[in-house]
């Protein structure tokens, strides 16, 4: 037994040893990292100074930088708070339960005066957190009850998308007149597949107004869509995307996080509107252009206004105005020629307002043209209709409350299933 | 043997029972030992001071009186899915179930907060929803502890299944009671009229859960180490011949046990949803009925042992939390050091139950493979996962009980 210890014994010393090395060598690199850390505190204390932002922001979100989703709120944080000079913290990988107050009343006390959730989910635990902590301002990027809750603290967030959305799909039909042109398929063949994750308003609000973007310019279009039943399921996705394929769509598009939807269409040759951020570098050839929401503006707002003390909006709308809706790099090798400039012009008719993304002539529900429609804007557990949103010819999306509540069923548009 | 020129170079034999301070001095080496080795790796990788990332880790789990709450909470749950699992698990039932069971528990609940509301006073409510959730768990349990005793049904395979069943269950459910439609989330429930919701202690959120499961902790060791039933359940987990040899209904304490294993499960499942989530989702037990496995077993079944072993687990979970925070590091990060220090923890098991005896003449050879050796596992630790780690304390304990025999 003695001899047992005396080898544990040995055993200690020599990894003591090799943690002894360690150590010092760390210790250099934690002298400089302090060092580091000190030049941008006092760098940040000069911004801070100029600027008079002397606050500490906290962020909340669902999953970590894997998920293309949250990379793009992680991001944003990141670019406004350097932007800004202010200090942040970060906390990933927070579920939509309990755990999203316990992280919020942690960055509370951590010394944070705003706080930001990214995920629908978290909106119920961050009123609960605005409820108790009523000095501190709570901002929820994509939920629906600010506006109703009427707590001064709590604030959401969303931009105008179907616009990108809109824009995207005006790429999506110039590729189809390209492909028709081309001889490849019969004008009335010209069918596009979409891939949904939920039967959700924003869903819905995302594919209809990409439809109406690419039958602004290819009039024979129709579309395919299909609910994989999850926000993040690569397999689902693929699958989704290749029964669409094989079903004779000719062009791709999806709402949902994975890589799933853009590699099915990459293998199989056929071209794809992205979202969330550019897939051109796993699919060279059939990536055309990507939306997304930059909340980069929403955040920079936000954060000067709690750090000023001024009120900040209970239901914040980004536009392509603003710089919260924008599109990735067009990839010419796949998208059609002229789609650049094609979407500079329709980009300016929409910020001039010349352009309605949901005019009432542009679309029909069940063979007959809108005029009149009651949205589930103020949430309720019977979803009932509440608010008038169809006005002057156009249904106002994003204008009674910043997330999206367009939920018709338009014509030329097949729902294959609605499970989810 | 000893001039036996053949002699190997190490043997190992098995030891009788150590005093229980050698056996816990081996223990708290092998913990010293993982920290000094997760401080090289960290080095090595991160370029960061080890202690200042301990010191990090310490101040996510017990930096504010809000966190040291909060991990006595998690610490709470944990230990009720493991309080859950020993009794099948002493009985050699490898309820691996949890999960679902759980989940059951949750949905039930959930499903009277939502019927109810509007319609029942509050105590009746929460009361209903008591019975509910552990009908619901005893249940979900109680299907694979009958197929087990009738037909001798591999009850691993069949408790892992429940467990996917009950997660499409809650899916469905989720989807009928979403808001607003399409939207795949049911929210807070009854988020003005708080109806279903436990009270909240003393001004307290945290300090109910903790109370129950301190009460449960101290009735199962209790039940485990001093009824007839507990005594039962060891001797079938012992021998299913024994048992019926002195007159134990081997079948009729299967399913027994599991109901009780099943209803605590169930009883997870509700303060879950009626004392600290208030919602429904697919991951509200968010695998913590498989780490309550490893709670169990590293603790050797012994209640009052699981409070030091899941304090370990949920320590190491709210540390690393802090950690991706504070240094940008991804939160994988902190698994590779819970890994690293589970796989010193159980591997130490080894050294307490076995003596290794090394050749005399090899003795500073032997030293120095062994640090090699040592130096060699720790970096596959970091890839064990926790359920290999199982694995092989399972077949270890096994190999412990045939030397019994």
């Amino acid at each position: 037994m003695k001899k047992f210890i005396s080898i544990l014994l040995t055993l200690a010393l020599a990894m003591g040893i090799l943690a002894g090395c360690g150590s010092s060598s760390s210790s250099g690199a934690a002298s400089s990292e302090t060092k580091e850390e000190e030049t941008a505190e006092a760098g940040e204390t000069e911004e801070a100074a100029e600027e008079g932002l002397n606050i500490k922001v906290g962020f909340i979100t669902l999953h970590d930088e894997n998920s293309t989703y949250d990379l793009n709120f992680i991001n944003a944080a990141k670019a406004a708070c350097e932007q800004l000079g202010v200090e942040y913290l970060l906390r990933t990988n927070i579920p939509e339960g309990q755990e999203c107050y316990d992280a919020a009343a942690d960055l509370v006390d951590a010394g944070c005066t705003i706080i930001f959730a990214d995920s629908f989910g978290h909106e119920d635990f961050m009123i609960q957190a605005a409820k108790e902590f009523p000095e501190v301002q709570f901002c929820h990027s994509t939920g629906t009850k600010a506006h109703t809750e009427g707590l001064p603290n709590y604030h959401n967030a969303f931009a105008s998308i179907y616009e990108g959305r809109y824009l995207a799909g005006v790429a999506a039909g110039m590729k189809l007149n390209e492909m028709i042109e081309n001889g490849e398929f019969a004008p009335e063949e010209a069918k596009i597949g979409y891939v949904g994750a939920f039967t959700y308003a924003e869903v819905i609000s995302g594919y209809t107004s990409f439809f109406l973007g690419a039958r602004s310019v290819c009039p024979t279009a129709t579309m395919e869509v299909t609910f994989t039943g999850s926000w993040y399921d690569e397999t689902a996705e693929k699958e989704a995307a290749t029964t669409l394929i094989n079903d004779g769509c000719k062009l791709i598009s999806q709402h949902a996080d994975s890589m799933g939807a853009p590699t099915a269409c990459e293998s199989a040759g056929i071209p794809n509107v992205s979202y969330n951020g550019s897939t051109v570098a796993a699919c060279p050839n059939t990536f055309i252009v990507s939306s997304r929401i930059d909340w980069t503006p929403y955040y920079v707002y936000a954060i000067t206004a709690a750090a000023n003390g001024e009120p900040i909006d209970v239901d914040w709308t980004g536009t392509i105005g603003t710089g919260s809706v924008v599109l990735t790099e067009v990839n010419e090798q796949a998208a059609a020629a002229g789609t650049v400039e094609k979407l500079e012009e329709v980009k300016a008719a929409l910020e001039a307002g010349t352009v309605q993304v949901f005019d009432t002539n542009a679309f029909t529900v069940n063979g007959d043209p809108q005029t009149s429609y009651l949205a589930d804007v103020d949430t309720d557990a019977a979803y009932e209709g509440d608010t008038e949103v169809i006005e002057d010819g156009a249904f106002r999306e994003s204008k009674f409350r910043s997330a999206p509540y367009f939920d018709l069923r338009i014509d030329g548009i097949t729902l294959l299933d609605e499970k989810y | 043997m000893h001039n036996n020129p053949k002699e190997p170079l190490i043997h190992i034999t098995k030891r009788g029972a150590l005093p229980w301070h050698r056996a816990w001095g081996i223990r708290l080496l092998a913990i010293l030992v993982a920290l000094v080795v997760c401080g090289v790796i960290t080095t090595i990788t991160t370029g960061l001071d080890p202690l200042a990332v301990y010191a990090t880790m310490f101040s996510g789990a017990f930096g504010t009186v809000r966190r040291s709450w909060i991990l006595g909470q998690d610490l709470a749950i944990l230990l009720c899915i493991s309080l859950a699992l020993t009794p099948a698990f002493r009985m050699h039932f490898w309820n691996l179930g949890g999960e679902g069971q759980i989940l059951a528990g949750s949905l039930a609940t959930a499903s009277c907060m939502i019927l109810f509301g509007e319609t029942l006073p509050g105590p009746v409510l929460i009361l209903l929803g008591i019975v509910a959730s552990l009908a619901a768990g005893a249940f979900w349990a109680l299907i694979p502890a009958v197929c087990k005793a009738r037909w001798n049904t591999n009850e691993t395979l069949f408790t892992l299944m429940m467990n996917y069943v009950a997660t499409q269950l809650v899916a469905y459910f989720v989807i009928v009671w979403e808001v607003p439609k399409g939207s795949g989330k049911i929210g807070i429930i009854n988020q003005s009229t708080e109806a279903g919701w436990l009270p909240v202690l003393a001004g307290n959120r945290y300090l109910l859960n903790i109370l129950v499961v301190a009460v449960l902790t101290i009735a199962m060791y209790v039940y485990l180490t001093y009824s007839k039933h507990g005594y039962e359940i060891s001797v079938v987990g012992e021998s299913e011949a024994t048992a019926r040899y002195v007159g134990i209904k081997v079948g009729k304490t299967i399913i027994r046990t599991l109901l009780l294993s099943g209803a605590i499960c169930g009883l997870t499942g509700f303060l879950l949803v009626a004392g600290t989530n208030h919602t429904l989702t697919t991951t509200l037990a968010g695998g913590q009925g498989f780490t309550a496995v490893m709670v169990a077993w590293l603790a050797k079944f012994n209640p009052l042992g699981m409070i030091l072993s899941s304090f370990l687990l949920v320590f190491l979970r709210r540390g690393a939390g802090e950690i991706s925070t504070i240094y940008g590091l991804n939160q994988s990060y902190g698994d590779i050091l819970t890994g690293i220090i589970l796989f010193f923890i159980i591997g130490s098991e080894f050294f307490i139950s076995y003596k290794l005896h090394i050749r005399k003449s090899g003795k500073k050879v032997a030293a120095q493979e062994s640090t090699a050796a040592e130096s060699a596992t720790a970096e596959t630790a970091a890839e064990e996962t926790a359920a290999e780690a199982v694995a092989a304390e399972d077949t270890a304990d096994k190999k412990e009980v045939g030397a019994d025999v």
